[in-house]
């Protein structure tokens, strides 16, 4: 994407060692973009499968296992393989652009994070051509269905998930090493953008956990292969310690995947309403006590495994205090835009219906966050409806609204702006046909999980089909205005947008190949 | 590789940022860890399914080997960039952080089984035991298994064979002949010594430096032939495996991991021990240096809470 203009003579290397052999930072973060849209499109295919058995009552297309190992490898390809990438992906191109750096800080390791992932997911991916099928126990595979009663391909998938913890961890510490040291002189903490801010956070939080994911395989690994019994209350283990390391890992996951989300609205809203962000400060420490909040509240998704009432009354309010900060966001994403002279352009048009969406998203939280209520609620499609609303109109729609926004600098052209905007619209109408009827079929009783269902939550069912094909397909919109973007267009200029404001907006739109050859002073 | 720096001054430091032109390390070592886990994958599966290994096992190793190789020219070519000066101080800051942040990763992977030791030992046992919130589980499913920890009387040995001793602490009569002990004398004096050795680097001690780091490898090898010792021990004299149910898994998992961070650390000090006999050290640059004896004291902080948690209490 970078058509590497250079001052100096040396410039990217030529044809496929570019990519191979690349320690650039915006070599790499396209990679990482081109990647993860790859594995967005091939998990919304598995989505699409699912979908279609759903469209009736009865078995359709595909049999119970397959259905399960559909719905195993959608959610392992979509969190792990189209969204942490995406946001890699934008951190690489965007924070020493942001911070007024020269690179990433340790650029070899850097494509090594990369790499890593598309074997990764070619061997877990690889997994269904074999006779055993692919992984069929959830993408949170729960002990004992992942250990004593998995196939042989749990191997394979325990090893993938190892390799993405390793990428994960590298990609976070080079972006932590990245801003600690290479912002320009002057830029202090609190001058630097929320993007930055969101990442770093982010950063810490994958150092936490995913080394806790990596030894939660590890267990997995030794009970499947070595005899030991941590989820086996045979030997002396406990299956539901299974669910305690996974969600200690897993629900700051959740939080992984939506700060930088965050930090791409709060850069987007600005820009668009022509304003300052209302409230810097205090969108810094929201997210913060999100960031803190998220690491002790893990046990909501066990309310109905059992524990002491104290336990529930814990995890319960300490999950609700999570919507006070959740709440200061979305006060200054609406402040900012109050009064501001906003224009909607679709890296806007994303931003908006995320604010929008993304609470209705933090409600139905709420609503599961309150344990009684939650026993009803447990793993009906009420929880698939909760976390779709936050992960797809959440954190997928900002990677949207971050992709227009930033493709102007990224190739030097402007997008399709109306192309843009039918995008938008097909994917918001689709996207509310696809999960708002989930709210009624789980509230009404309907399991996830399940391949086929009882007469009368077929309604629903045909309807959220119907949006998710509309969904889906509009999606190839978006590969069509980015390939369009790329080839060519209007030229843009350095600012790009009219409110734009920051570093990143001071050089050439696309910029130069070695981004900051002298640190930017910051006023 | 065009050793070309890319031409910014960097604020408040005196050198360009060093970035690298290209690298073929990263590919090569992504294609060895894919080949070695894929392989290794086929190798493990095939051994469950009592199927032969050969391939598998060829593989496997072929893909080690590869990593190895690689990283051992990947580390080669940042010493040799270090001599010709190309890292800056601003670059060496950034070697430091990422030192101090993988160490702190590495620190969340061990805490990950420690807080699976503390759960069964706190909770679990005494559950499976008929006690507390969740007795009824043991009451209904294993109504003989009594809670105590170590557990050496399983809730279902037909599954998982009865350890006949566990590892825990004899007692002070018992002291001397109890190997984690003398582990733990050997581990903590090699952290004494390899700090001696870094004291000795800053003062341009040479010798000295040679001495002590020598003697710190040394400390790590007898620290890891006491412990293949403890394992054999387990195995044959006291049936404690990994299969022998709970006590033996967290036992092993996290003696073991422990074991293979100490072979690591000892190994990069002893990739130092050579680099110190080749001179390459100053006493104000040494990152390599530091960055393996932080490693080796944080295995060591792990062993004293190893030693405090599965062995004493
Ligand atoms: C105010 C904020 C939020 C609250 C109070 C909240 C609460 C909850 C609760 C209580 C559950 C468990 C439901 C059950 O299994 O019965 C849940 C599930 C889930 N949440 Fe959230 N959540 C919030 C925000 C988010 C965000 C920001 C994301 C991701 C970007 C997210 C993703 C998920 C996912 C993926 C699951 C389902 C996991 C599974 O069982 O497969 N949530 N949430
Ligand atoms: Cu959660």
């Amino acid at each position: 994407m970078a058509s590497g203009h250079d001052d100096h003579h040396h410039g990217p290397a030529k044809g496929i060692k570019r990519w191979l052999f690349a320690t650039n930072h915006k070599d790499i973060g396209t990679m990482y973009l081109v990647f993860s849209l790859a594995m967005f499109l091939l998990g919304g295919t598995f989505a699409l499968v699912i979908r279609a058995e759903l469209f009736q009552p009865g078995l359709q297309f595909v049999q119970p296992d397959f259905f399960n190992q559909m719905t195993t490898m959608h959610g392992l390809v979509m969190v792990f393989g189209a969204v942490m990438p995406a946001f890699v992906g934008l951190a690489n191109w965007m924070v020493p652009l942001m911070i007024g750096a020269p690179d990433m800080a340790l650029p070899r390791m850097n494509n090594w994070s990369f790499w890593i992932l598309p074997f990764a997911f070619t061997m877990l991916a690889s997994t269904l051509l074999t006779d055993a099928g692919a992984p069929n126990f959830g993408w949170t595979f729960y002990a004992p269905l992942s250990t004593t009663y998995a196939t042989s391909s749990v191997t394979f998938f325990i090893f993938a998930v190892h390799m993405m913890g390793i990428s994960s961890i590298m990609g976070a510490i080079n972006i932590i090493a990245t801003i600690q040291n290479l912002r320009a002189p002057g830029m202090t903490y609190m001058k630097m953008p929320l993007f930055v801010w969101t990442w770093l956070i982010t950063a810490y939080l994958l150092l936490l956990v995913m080394p806790v994911l990596a030894g939660v395989v590890t267990m997995m690994l030794f009970d499947v292969h070595f005899g030991t019994s941590f989820f086996s209350a045979a030997g002396g283990g406990d299956p539901v310690l299974f669910q305690h390391v996974f969600w200690f890992f897993g629900h700051p996951e959740v939080y992984i995947m939506i700060l930088p989300a965050f930090g791409v609205v709060s850069e987007i809203i600005a820009t668009f309403s022509r304003k300052k962000l209302f409230g810097y400060d205090s969108m810094v420490y929201a997210t913060s006590s999100i960031a803190f909040l998220s690491l002790i509240v893990w046990v909501h998704h066990m309310f109905v495994t059992g524990m002491p009432l104290a336990g529930e009354l814990f995890f319960m309010y300490a999950t609700m205090l999570i919507a006070v900060p959740t709440g200061v966001k979305v006060f200054n994403w609406v402040t900012t835009m109050f009064k501001g002279s906003i224009s909607f352009e679709t890296p806007m048009l994303f931003a908006i219906a995320f604010v929008v969406l993304f609470t209705c998203g933090g409600f139905t939280g709420l609503m599961l966050a309150i344990a009684p209520a939650d026993f009803q609620y447990h793993d009906t499609y009420f929880v698939v409806a909760h976390f779709h609303y936050v992960l797809v109109p959440g954190a997928v729609f900002s990677l949207m609204a971050a992709a227009y926004y930033w493709l102007p600098k990224w190739t030097g052209n402007m997008y399709d702006e109306n192309l843009g905007r039918v995008h938008f619209w097909l994917s918001f109408i689709g996207i509310n046909i696809l999960f708002f009827p989930q709210h009624f079929l789980g509230l009404a009783g309907m399991p996830r999980r399940i391949p086929d269902y009882a007469l009368q939550f077929t309604d629903f069912n045909m309807m959220s089909t119907v949006g998710a094909f509309l969904f889906g397909f509009s999606q190839l919109i978006f590969v069509w205005v980015v390939i369009k973007c790329v080839k060519g267009g209007k030229k843009a200029t350095a600012e790009v947008w009219d409110g734009s404001h920051g570093l990143e907006w001071t050089l050439p739109s696309p910029p130069p190949y070695h981004s900051f050859t002298t640190p930017p002073a910051i006023k | 590789m065009a050793n070309m720096a890319s031409k910014q001054a960097s604020g408040g430091y005196d050198q360009p940022y060093y970035v690298p032109e290209h690298s073929p390390f990263p590919i090569a070592a992504s294609v060895g860890l894919a080949l070695f886990v894929f392989s290794l994958g086929h190798l493990l599966n095939d051994i469950k399914a009592g199927e032969g290994t050969g391939l598998a096992s060829v593989m496997t190793f072929a893909g080690f080997a590869v990593i190895a190789t690689t990283l051992f020219f990947w580390f080669s070519t940042q010493i040799r960039e270090n001599h010709q000066g190309l890292p800056g101080a601003q670059l060496k800051r950034s070697y430091v952080l990422g030192m101090y942040w993988f160490i702190f990763s590495e620190v969340m992977f061990f805490a990950a089984f420690f807080g699976a030791l503390f759960y069964v030992r706190m909770w679990v046992v005494g559950w499976l035991g008929g006690e507390g919130d969740k007795g009824i589980t043991g009451q209904m499913l294993y109504p003989e298994f009594q809670a105590t920890w170590p557990v050496v009387d399983n809730p279902n040995p037909a599954l998982f064979p009865d350890p006949e001793e566990s590892m825990a602490w004899p007692g002070f009569s018992g002291m001397l002949s109890y190997l984690p002990l003398w582990n733990t004398i050997l581990l903590i004096s090699s952290s004494f010594t390899v700090h001696i050795a870094h004291t000795a680097l800053k003062n341009g001690n040479r010798q000295k430096l040679i001495t002590w780091l020598g003697l710190t490898v040394l400390l790590g090898i007898v620290f890891l032939f006491l412990q293949i010792e403890e394992y054999s021990h387990a195995y044959s004299e006291l049936g404690l495996t990994l299969n022998s149910g709970i006590y033996g898994s967290t036992f092993f998992l996290l003696t073991g991991f422990h074991g293979f961070h100490v072979t690591l650390g000892a190994f990069m000090l002893s990739v130092m021990f050579f680099r110190a006999l080749k001179g390459h050290f100053k006493p104000e640059d040494h990152f390599g240096f530091e960055a393996a004896s932080w490693y080796w004291h944080f295995v060591d902080v792990v062993w004293v809470c190893l030693f405090i948690f599965v062995y004493i209490l």
